[in-house]
Order: structure tokens, then C-alpha cells, then sequence
């Protein structure tokens, strides 16, 4: 047989939503994982020319460059806010934010507990990497008890520091968030079930259930001082413990979608 | 259309929407609230977005995405929660779209009180957020110039791609008065070609304020600064009264210029030649009028419901060439004309000089009347 009597078939293909440029994201980081999923959801939605991005302030802050469709930057932890302003006055719009964890789930709690609790017709793609990416790995609301940052250099200690926030727990509490879900990128499998819940989320707000948020676990090799492998391998042993996978909130007329 | 009686916070609110408001976003804080109140029923009648924010750090930055569309917005608030909004405010400035703050100042600093104060000048008028950047200040001195400005308010900041603000005293807010409000315009039907809406088959558009190159964010620092310069020459506003013949003039805006008009008033009728120029953009400040005047007049008396923050504009402008006193109320206490008027004769009968510094004078003034 000869190489070329082998059908060949595309399985996999960069999605043209995302821009080929090689991104800023340090190697093993999965921030490059999570706009791929987004990029392909939004693609086979055919909502691509239909969307406006929301970009906080963290290593995601210039996502913007990466996707090929509308974007605002916001301020640190306001992009809920940002996207509240442009979903109103554009409602057949798809607008999502890409936050992180300082961002969100510490100067930003009272931008997304508002849009969560106003039930704003958003989906928030939510990056939980434990630290502080862009400045240097710092304590971060999600940083475990007992782990090493550049501000808890001896380890996070609970009793002067305070505990880590369970973001995707705390939103699911509120009325308005009718799809609130943690996934990881630590693996093939949990990758693909990351995109399966990616896709429900933008689909909520498709149909006008209410306001959608899928946390993802994710990498941060660099600051966290280990090579990509181990980066993976502490998201399963350290995180999942602290974070358990699982759906916070489907409201029942979420879990009626057929998709 | 007819005159009707109307408080200055629902006339604003009721001007606004009928200039083509498409969306809303606030916060309630007194004396500012009867403004979000008014909105809060008119806007939903009219299937246009409202919401009550969950911070004044919320509300701003619903305007920044609104704005990003190129719709209409505005919101509204008083001192402390317009402090909040500063980062928004910069934000933005830098990103070069839109917006309409109403700003109906109350007594500070920190929590203060609900009274009717001018504070607000210099973070409204010299920035209170971070970088290079101008609001145009419009400043009202009556239920119906506030009206009138609110609809400007929306044309001059589309007209700039400039955020524009409306600052009132909580006096302008609160007061009831004649006005005549404005007809109902229809909402816009085209979006500006910046503006973000999707790609909708077109070129992808970006809106942000970030720019890590320096020389690239000193171009975008040029590009603000020429635009201020354009505004300045074109769009200063200002009320003169009795300049004819003055030989002395107060400077006030809002109700320390009203106020100081009715002081303006009796001192002619005691024969005293003096004059009000009364500033309604603050920002562009009417520099040129004031330099003329200064060739003409004995000396100036700057009149206002704070410290003297406009003061420092008018002594720019003026720069030692003739005398300038200070007469000003804080802490949410308003003026009185006959104090003005006092203020006025002593102008005119004291010992004028240029030397020191005019605040000094005023605070021991000031000191032994209250203590």
C-alpha cells in the first residue's frame, strides 16, 4: 500500500474564529485550551459574527487579539458589568466575558454577583488557576491553604489569610444563574467535557434562560514552578479536592435543552 | 411647549430621555435619586434599558459597554459615588467613547452630607482618575439651563467621542422651577462605524484602553489633547451680566453664580459698578473672556461652594495683573447674596492687593464668623 491510497478525512482543524498568531501564554498554560473551546462552541453555534467579547484584566487581557470577532477590554473585575451594558442594549447578541480568578472571584465579586444575581443573559468563561498569572503569581482568592505564591511565600496560612473561594458554590446560590458548572482542562476527557459545558452556557443564553458560567480549572506551569506534566498532575491531586468537578446549578429549564 | 413646574433631578432625567437616551444605568444616592426614580418608571415604558446597578463601580461600567455600541448612555450620581466612578471615567476617556455623567453635587469630603455643594470641581473638572484626559463640564445654573444642557450633553459627546458632564448642586437637583422640556426625539437609527456590534460579516472591531507600547499610547495622548484644543476653541459657554460699565466682577458658576447675581443686583442698585461673569462649561474654563476683562476691570471676586477650586482656574488666567478676592461656603452651607453683597462692598472699599494668596484672607475671614 502506498501513502497515498490512505483516505484522509479532517478531524481536526484550528477554528477560524480563533487567530492564527502564536499567543503570549507561557507554555503548558491552558488559557490557550479554554479560547479554542470557545472558538469551536462559537463556531458551531454560527454565532461567530454574532458575538461581542468581553477581556478582563489578568494574562487574558489581550484575548482580543487571539479571536476573530468584536472585543472590549474592560477594567480589573468589571467585565460583568461591561457585558450587563452591551447585552441590554443589543439582546440578539452573544456576549460573554473571559475572566480569571483575581479578577473575577476578588476585585470583581460585586460586578458578578450583580450580573449572576440579575440573571444578565451573559455566559462568563471563568479561568480558576489558584494565583495571580500576570503579575507574578501571587495569592489569588482560589490559592489553596498551604500554597507557595510570591505573597504567601511560607504557604497560604487559612488563619491569617483566609480560606480559598468556591466561585462556581457562591454564584450557584443566586437566583438569576440558571447554568453554573466547574470543569477542568487538566486532561483529553476532562477537555471535552469542558466544551460540552462551554456549549450548554452559550446555548442558555441562546434560548434567554439567564446568566451561565462555566469555571475552569486551569494550569499555570510558570508560577506555579513546574513543568506542564506536573501542572496537570496538581490540578488532579490538589485542586479537584478543593474544586470537585461537578453542575452547581441547571436550572430545570436549562436541563430541558436539547442540544 | 409648555412651561411646567418640575424638580430639577426629573426634569434632567425626563430632558435625557427625550434627547434620545437608549439606556440607563445608576445607582441611588442623595440628592441624585429622584433622577434614577424617574427613570426607573419612563424607561421601561418606552422598552428602553434600565438597571439599577449593583455599585456605582457597576453602573459606570455598564455605561463604558453601552457606550461601546455608540447607543445613547448616561448615568448619574452625587459626590462619593461619583468618586467611585473615576476608574470607569478614565477608562473610558482612554477608550474614546461617549457618555453622559450627571454629576448633583453634595457637601464632602467622605460621606459629608445631602446639602447642595460644589466639591466636585476639580475631580469633575481636573480629572480624579489616572492619566491625560478631559470631561466637558457644562454647569447649570437653573432648573432650565439644565435641561437645556442635559440635551447638549448628549450632541457635544458624540460630537467629541468625549465623555460630557452635567455637574449640578444638589440645589439645581433638588429645586422645583418652571422649565420647558425639551420635544421627544427619535432614537438614533445609525450606528457609528467604531462602535462594537459584532462582526456581522464585516471587519472585527476592538475597543480598549490598553496600549503597552508607549510611543503608540503617546500618539493616543496626542490625539485626546489636539481634540481638547478643538474644544476649547469651539465650544466655551458662558453668561455675562451688568459688564457694561463694571469696574469690579464676581466669577461663579451653578447657584454661587445665581446667588452671586442677586448680590450683583443690590450692589447696583447701591450705585457699585460690578458685574458676573458666570462660566457654564467650567470645562473648556472661559479663559479668553476672563484675560479681557482683566485688561478692563479693578479687580475680581471669585465666589463659590467650596475652597476656592475654581479660583485657581480664574488666578491662572488672571496671574497677579489685577486683585482677586475669595468668598466661598463648605460643607453643604450655601450662600446668602447679602453675604456676597458684603463680600462686594468690601471689595470695593478695602485695600486691595495681589500679593498673598486669596484663600488665606477668606479662611481668617472665614474663621471668625464660624469658628
Amino acid at each position: 500500500m502506498v501513502l497515498t491510497d490512505i483516505p484522509t478525512k479532517v478531524v481536526y482543524k484550528r477554528p477560524e474564529a480563533l487567530d492564527p498568531r502564536v499567543t503570549h501564554y507561557c507554555p503548558g498554560c491552558t488559557h490557550g485550551v479554554a479560547h479554542r473551546l470557545v472558538a469551536e462552541v462559537l463556531e458551531e453555534m454560527g454565532q461567530v459574527e454574532n458575538t461581542i467579547g468581553v477581556a478582563s484584566v489578568g494574562c487574558s487581557v489581550f484575548a482580543y487579539n487571539y479571536f476573530e470577532f468584536d472585543f472590549v477590554e474592560a477594567a480589573h473585575g468589571r467585565a460583568p458589568a461591561m457585558a450587563t451594558g452591551i447585552k441590554r442594549v443589543l439582546p440578539d447578541r452573544m456576549i460573554f466575558t473571559y475572566q480569571g480568578d483575581g479578577d473575577l472571584a476578588s476585585i470583581g465579586m460585586g460586578e458578578i454577583v450583580g450580573a449572576a444575581s440579575r440573571g444578565e443573559k451573559i455566559t462568563v468563561v471563568f479561568i480558576n488557576n489558584a494565583n495571580y498569572g500576570m503579575t507574578g503569581g501571587q495569592m489569588a482568592p482560589t490559592t489553596l491553604p498551604n500554597q507557595k505564591t510570591t505573597s504567601s511565600p511560607t504557604g497560604r496560612d487559612v488563619e491569617r489569610q483566609g480560606y480559598p473561594i468556591q466561585t462556581a458554590e457562591l454564584l450557584s446560590t443566586l437566583g438569576g444563574a440558571v447554568y453554573v458548572v466547574r470543569r477542568s482542562l487538566h486532561s483529553s476527557r476532562e477537555v471535552r467535557r469542558a466544551k460540552q459545558a462551554i456549549r450548554t452556557a452559550f446555548e442558555v443564553q441562546k434560548h434567554d434562560l439567564g446568566f451561565s458560567l462555566v469555571e475552569l480549572l486551569s494550569t499555570c506551569p510558570t508560577n506555579w514552578g513546574m513543568t506542564p506534566v506536573e501542572a496537570r498532575d496538581w490540578i488532579e491531586e490538589r485542586m479537584l479536592t478543593y474544586y470537585p468537578l461537578g453542575d452547581y446549578k441547571v436550572s430545570p429549564a436549562v436541563a430541558d435543552l436539547k442540544i | 411647549m409648555a412651561k411646567e413646574l418640575i424638580k430639577g433631578n426629573t426634569a434632567v432625567a425626563e430632558a435625557a430621555l427625550r434627547a434620545g437616551l437608549e439606556a440607563y444605568f445608576g445607582y441611588p444616592i442623595t440628592p441624585q435619586t429622584e433622577l434614577l426614580e424617574h427613570l426607573s418608571a419612563r424607561m421601561p415604558e418606552l422598552g428602553r434599558p434600565f438597571v439599577q446597578a449593583e455599585s456605582e463601580l457597576g453602573a459606570i461600567n455598564m455605561v463604558y459597554g453601552a457606550a461601546c455600541t455608540g447607543k445613547r448612555v448616561m448615568t448619574s450620581s452625587s459626590s462619593p459615588g461619583v468618586s467611585l466612578m473615576m476608574e470607569g471615567l478614565s477608562y473610558i476617556a482612554g477608550t474614546e467613547v461617549p457618555a453622559v455623567l450627571v454629576d448633583v453635587v453634595r457637601g464632602g469630603p467622605g460621606l459629608g452630607n445631602i446639602a447642595p455643594a460644589q466639591g466636585d470641581y476639580n475631580q469633575i473638572v481636573h480629572g480624579g482618575g489616572h492619566g491625560d484626559y478631559h470631561l466637558i463640564v457644562l454647569a447649570p445654573a437653573s432648573v432650565q439651563e439644565a435641561v437645556d444642557l442635559t440635551v447638549l450633553a448628549f450632541d457635544l459627546a458624540e460630537k467629541y467621542r468625549n465623555i460630557v458632564a452635567v455637574l449640578l448642586d444638589g440645589s439645581i437637583g433638588q429645586m422645583m422651577e418652571p422649565a420647558e422640556l425639551p420635544p421627544m426625539q427619535p432614537l438614533k437609527t445609525e450606528t457609528p462605524d467604531w462602535a462594537v456590534r459584532g462582526t456581522q460579516g464585516g471587519e472585527k472591531r476592538i475597543l480598549t484602553s490598553i496600549n503597552l507600547d508607549p510611543p503608540a499610547q503617546e500618539v493616543m495622548n496626542l490625539r485626546l489633547m489636539k481634540r481638547w484644543q478643538e474644544i476649547e476653541k469651539n465650544e466655551i459657554r458662558y453668561k455675562t451680566y451688568f459688564m457694561d460699565d463694571a469696574e469690579y466682577v464676581v466669577v461663579g458658576f451653578g447657584t454661587a453664580g445665581r446667588v452671586s447675581l442677586s448680590a450683583v443686583r443690590a450692589a447696583r442698585e447701591k450705585g457699585i459698578k460690578v458685574g458676573l461673569l458666570r462660566p457654564i462649561t467650567v470645562a473648556p474654563f472661559p479663559k479668553n473672556v476672563l484675560d479681557e476683562l482683566t485688561e478692563k476691570v479693578k479687580a475680581f471676586l471669585v465666589v463659590e461652594m467650596n475652597a476656592g477650586q475654581m479660583l485657581e482656574d480664574v488666578r491662572l488666567v488672571v496671574r497677579g495683573r489685577k486683585p482677586v478676592e475669595f468668598f466661598g461656603r463648605m460643607g453643604g452651607v450655601v450662600p446668602f447674596p447679602d453675604e456676597v453683597l458684603t463680600e462686594i462692598e468690601r471689595l470695593v472699599e478695602g485695600s486691595l492687593t495681589t500679593e498673598g494668596h486669596p484663600r488665606d484672607r477668606w479662611l481668617s475671614r472665614l474663621s471668625e464668623t464660624i469658628g
